[in-house]
């Protein structure tokens, strides 16, 4: 298990992903996804292309572990804006309307058994009908 | 085969005017120049996921019955909640600023969960500014700050910064470019210099570059995990420059301290100017999302956020945003235009807005048009329908119409305009 410091932002691809559509599967290989610091992968045994859970204290998300390129930044972790990330950002704005986005604790894991859900399936799980 | 040039791309707040669009004889594009791979994406895919015929509850109807719907949920809401805006035209945006007023509702944009803390760091301290123009032409220092350009703002670079051809500077041999970023990342990889920073301490770095250029000391070793020697001779860059620019981004404003951080900028800025000639412009993310703003300011004195239910214009940031109205659950109705916060928001506050009436006007499929209890379907602004938009250093440039929406499809502002007249008959004015 690997804890670190999340933040989430904006990646050319997740850009095109919103243009191609939200349903599309480029948008979902883009964006379901985390990327981590190539020496903290290899001390928490995560390989590149792991299906990993990542918790806070706002929720829990599964997407698939990415090795950055933009390392060294060991202890932080990035996800690209999305919905994978918004079940793990949390929604306090300290006054300022601006939810917390970046610098949220977390604690990443191998989930071999879990799956990564597509975006209806999401849509589904989280906001289905009660 | 017809081809239209000088055409403004509606993708990201650098509003790149010189795209050339190639239209075959069916109406449709099959090439784009001089375009970054969004404004590609963006400009190739006009019928993926595309919404052809309003609905309501999921099932297909006419626009009347949509019209109709969506206004009398509005009509019969206390406090309806008016989001999005930064995808569509500054025309449409005014549509949406008088449905709010007569509605008593909230009209917010998302600014609110992207550079709204720049506007509260403004608000307290000032600004000074200027125009991509001027950086292109006379800038010979560039410092993007939680920015990463060449991710979202992919012509930022060569058409305005770094490696622009300007009057007085004409290449990236001739200026210098500095990154402050948590990661190295591509925009890093090409800089003079990286400035890594811990996450979260922009307020501490600003602050000791301030006391820096004052030729104060700094009793620390290092301050955000820079060492001050780095940061001695970052301050030291600083007031050397002729020309300099700060180009902020979400690293900023999201972190924490988020207007704190942009108060501490400006600060920064303002002594800078005690020596050199600097300027800060925020780099805004949706192409009109600046123009939401700006009208929503021209209009009724403040930026986003804006609160009608006393029957005058109340800004409140924390209250009257929309993130806080949905934690809060005080909206009893939403209507989203050109956004998608089903996606963008954080999940808690979405299972509120799943269970209210919510109306979603938006080109194409998206979470947002998913969950919504009323659809309505619109052209493209800026490919199926003309308008204004504001570059994100304020500079307002005119979106065309390329071609022609598909049938039955109106465009944003005649859509709100006939919502707006129909709620006014249903209220009886």
């Amino acid at each position: 298990m690997l804890k670190a410091t999340l933040i989430t932002g904006r990646t050319m691809h997740q850009g095109m992903g919103l243009e191609y559509g939200k349903f599309s599967e480029f948008y979902k290989e883009k964006v379901a996804i985390i990327f981590i610091d190539p020496e903290d992968l290899e001390k928490s045994n995560i390989q590149h292309g792991d299906t990993v859970r990542v918790k806070t204290p706002y929720g829990e998300t599964v997407v698939v572990a990415q090795k950055s390129k933009e390392a060294p930044h060991k202890g932080l972790v990035f996800m690209p804006y999305g919905p994978w990330a918004n079940l793990i950002s949390g929604a306090e704005t300290n006054g300022t309307g601006m939810p917390h986005f970046k610098g949220i604790p977390c604690e990443i894991e191998r989930a071999p058994n879990s799956k990564v859900l597509d975006l209806e399936a999401l849509l589904m799980q989280y906001l289905g009908d009660e | 085969m017809r081809t239209i040039t000088d055409v403004v791309c509606p993708v990201c707040g650098c509003l790149c005017d010189d795209l050339e669009v190639h239209i075959d004889d069916n109406d449709q594009i099959v090439k784009v120049k001089n375009a970054c791979n969004s404004s590609i994406a963006k400009f190739t895919s006009v019928m993926k996921e595309r919404i052809l015929k309003p609905r309501v509850h999921g099932k297909e109807v006419s626009l009347d019955e949509a019209i109709d719907e969506a206004a009398k949920i509005l009509a019969n809401s206390k406090f309806p909640l008016l989001y999005g805006w930064s995808t569509t035209t500054v025309e449409a945006t005014k549509k949406g600023i008088l449905l709010a007023e007569l509605l008593g509702g909230v009209i917010d944009n998302t600014s609110s969960v992207c550079h709204g803390p720049t506007v509260l760091g403004i608000q307290e301290a000032g600004v000074i500014t200027g125009t991509l123009g001027d950086v292109k032409n006379r800038a010979d220092l560039i410092i993007y700050w939680g920015s990463n350009p060449l991710e979202s703002h992919q012509m930022h670079l060569t058409r305005y910064s770094y490696m622009s051809k300007g009057r007085f500077y004409k290449s990236k041999k001739e200026r210098t470019m500095v990154v402050v970023d948590v990661r190295k990342t591509r925009t890093a990889r090409l800089a003079n210099k990286f400035i890594q920073i811990r996450p979260g301490e922009d307020f501490e770095l600003a602050a000791a570059l301030r006391m820096a250029i004052k030729g104060q000391v700094i009793e620390q070793e290092e301050v955000a995990g820079v060492p001050v020697s780095e940061i001695e001779k970052f301050a030291d860059m600083l007031i050397s420059a002729r020309h300099g620019v700060i180009f902020f981004g979400m690293g900023v404003t999201m972190s924490e301290g988020k207007f704190a951080n942009i108060e501490q900028l400006v600060r920064l800025v303002q002594d800078l100017n005690g020596f050199t000639k600097f300027i800060m412009i925020p780099m805004r993310g949706h192409y009109n999302v600046k123009g939401s703003g700006s009208v929503l300011d021209w209009i009724t004195g403040y930026p986003f956020g804006v609160d009608f239910s006393r029957e005058y214009p109340f800004y409140n940031p924390g209250d009257t945003t929309s993130v806080d109205i949905l934690r809060r659950k005080e909206c009893d109705s939403a209507l989203v235009v050109a956004s998608d916060p089903v996606a963008h928001f954080p999940i808690s506050v979405i299972k509120y807005l799943k269970k209210i009436p919510l109306i979603a006007i938006d080109p194409h499929e998206s979470a947002t048009t998913k969950i919504a209890d009323v659809v309505i379907p619109t052209a493209i602004a800026g490919i199926e329908a003309e308008g204004t938009a504001y570059r994100m250093d304020a500079v307002p440039l005119k979106l065309k119409k390329l071609i022609e929406p598909p049938e039955g499809i109106l465009t944003d502002e005649e859509v709100l305009e006939r919502i707006y007249e129909r709620v006014k008959e249903i209220k009886g004015d």
